[in-house]
């Protein structure tokens, strides 16, 4: 590989992480490195176990054997809820937004699950000012603040996407987990929350899983190429390109 | 949810006012009657915290409530009653104790199987009571009913007024009940059980335990469950199991279904429906059950949103607006 991965410490890295469904082999002794500053882009086909991976990242599901650490201590058995609260920050491949709430109410609750102490969980919600302040930054840096009071419901489906990842940044992520940003987005929303990643990956550990190969060589610091829930292949977007392995398995006449 | 502007307000004032009339104009039998329906709008009304605000449809809620009746009936020695000072809050205690317990367990479950196991542990507490001689088994028993006053002080009151006076006392107390969780749904916490509601998986993932915010809520209604069985030892002067049962459970669902499932005043306004209709139909038939299941029936269908959803239609707006609207 011609540029070497920069050395600093990992903030998220599994070690031998595996996840079976029953006799299914969703993923098998996976093992990566998020790092700060870095946009790691994982790609593969469907059903290569990109979201069951993402999921064993963020809490959400346990993994049968491996580990996960978080800046050298190991989480591998925390709850979902306190994986946020150490600071892994995630969107949905569905988009999962509280469509009845404003837009400010969502991010709101964001700050409000890693920042509200639990004495002052009696104050009137209308009058938290600080949890909305909060919001309203994690808002502006994102580009939705002109929204802010309308309903998540009627947004545009990108304006959805940006609010999912408003939402994950309320919560102070160290690390940020996207599973399909550009999902059902126009060229232009697109373009826009491509330059809106490149500058989340500056201050964060960022992973994403995309499908849009264009998007992904373009933005990507390193790869990782997923197949049958192994990983096949990683490095630089170059040389990811220039593997003939990947090109049989996956890229075909993309590349 | 909440009620909101200054106009629901008024409402919610007159209705108020209009209750604290009933005795003024009505004959005594309709006053003790009364009394039963603000009992039954305070168990509904606490109900409403799990079913209608965090999304939990408990069939064992009964259970909190009879437990706190018996709880009265427990510690009053014979023949001679207790100050309400003590009484209540020891019910409420015992019923928020019960509560944390059973909610501990049961919220480990979700959708059917929490509500088969909250149905099982109301069961138990039934047959604890129907099956030993620990309240007067299956028959119930007689207590001697607490006493408005402290110490060696009692309001001074005929056996005629007195359930005058216990009647204002379930109003203020259902009252209190109604303006403390409008209140706590507007603090930080209601927006929390709120959000569990519409998406519990999405709390989580944001870094919510939701498992502890629903375990207050649980405890919580328990607690509010246990003013409603206490009010009813007191009234009544007599506890047996029907009150634990799941029937009692189900009643309160019923009601809140008539009432309205979004609104806050729905499980009120069903208390007081559902007693009236009782009422009625025990008078026009010998199947009364076949009556009210009939009207409920009916009510479901044609009414979405519950009696609430026509009476008071600016109550209905479900949808939390904008902070600044919500203070206007």
């Amino acid at each position: 590989m011609a540029e070497p991965r920069p050395a600093n410490p990992p903030v998220l890295a599994t070690v031998g992480l595996t996840r079976t469904f029953g006799g299914l082999v969703a993923v098998r002794d996976v093992s990566i490195s998020l790092r700060q500053g870095e946009l790691h882009a994982v790609i593969g086909p469907n059903g290569a176990g990109k979201t069951t991976l993402v999921n064993m990242l963020s809490g959400e599901i346990k993994p049968t054997a491996g580990r996960i650490e978080l800046l050298g201590r190991e989480v591998t058995r925390e709850p979902a809820w306190r994986m946020t609260g150490l600071g892994i920050g995630r969107s949905f491949q569905r988009i999962n937004i509280f469509a009845s709430l404003t837009v400010l109410e969502n991010v709101r609750l964001a700050v409000q699950a890693v920042s509200a102490r639990p004495r002052r969980l009696l104050r009137d919600a209308s009058r938290a000012t600080d949890l909305m302040a909060k919001a309203e930054q994690a808002l502006q840096r994102i580009g939705l603040a002109e929204a802010a009071a309308r309903h998540a419901a009627t947004l545009s489906h990108g304006e959805q996407r940006q609010l999912e990842i408003a939402m994950a940044l309320a919560s102070n992520p160290k690390v940020l987990l996207l599973d399909e940003p550009l999902a059902g987005m126009g060229p232009e929303e697109s373009q826009r929350m491509t330059a809106l990643l490149k500058d989340l990956a500056r201050e964060h550990a960022l992973l994403l899983i995309e499908h849009d190969m264009d998007f992904v060589f373009t933005v990507a610091d390193w790869m990782t190429v997923m197949a049958e829930g192994t990983v096949l292949a990683e490095g630089r977007p170059a040389a990811i390109r220039a593997n003939t392995a990947v090109q049989d398995a996956y890229l075909g006449g993309h590349a | 949810m909440l009620p909101r502007g200054r106009s629901s307000f008024v409402a919610l004032g007159m209705a108020t006012a209009l209750l604290a009339l009933l005795p003024v104009v009505a004959p005594p039998y309709y006053v003790e009657l009364g009394t039963y329906a603000l009992i039954y709008a305070m168990l509904a009304l606490s109900l409403q915290l799990l079913v209608g605000c965090t999304g939990l449809v408990s069939l064992g809620h009964a259970a909190f409530y009879g437990l706190a009746a018996y709880t009265v009936y427990l510690i009053t020695p014979p023949g001679r009653g207790l100050s309400i000072l003590l009484t209540l809050p020891l019910a409420m205690i015992a019923a928020g104790l019960a509560a944390l317990l059973v909610g501990a367990l049961s919220l480990r479950t979700r959708g059917f199987f929490f509500l088969m196991v909250t149905l099982a542990f109301g069961q138990m507490l039934f047959f604890l009571f129907h099956d030993t001689k620990l309240g007067g088994g299956t028959d119930g028993a007689f207590l001697a009913r607490p006493l408005l006053g402290a110490f060696d002080w009692q309001l001074p009151l005929t056996r005629r007024q007195r359930p005058y006076a216990v009647y204002y006392v379930a109003l203020a107390q259902l009252v209190a009940m109604f303006v403390g969780l409008v209140l706590l749904l507007r603090s930080l916490f209601g927006r929390v059980l709120d959000g569990i509601r519409v998406n519990e998986h999405r709390m989580q993932a944001l870094g919510f335990d939701t498992y502890r915010y629903k375990l207050a809520a649980f405890t919580i209604a328990g607690v509010l469950a246990g003013v409603a069985g206490h009010m009813w030892a007191m009234h009544r002067g007599f506890v047996n199991p029907e009150l634990i049962g799941w029937h009692t459970s189900a009643e309160a669902l019923l009601m809140i279904l008539i009432g309205g499932l979004t609104t806050l005043q729905g499980p009120v306004i069903g208390a007081l429906a559902f007693t009236a209709l009782g009422e009625v139909a025990q008078t026009v038939t010998e199947r009364k059950l076949l009556v009210e299941g009939l009207v409920v029936l009916l009510v479901v269908v044609a009414l979405p949103k519950g009696l609430s959803g026509i009476a008071l239609p600016r109550f209905a707006r479900h949808v939390p607006s904008a902070e600044k609207k919500a203070n206007g």
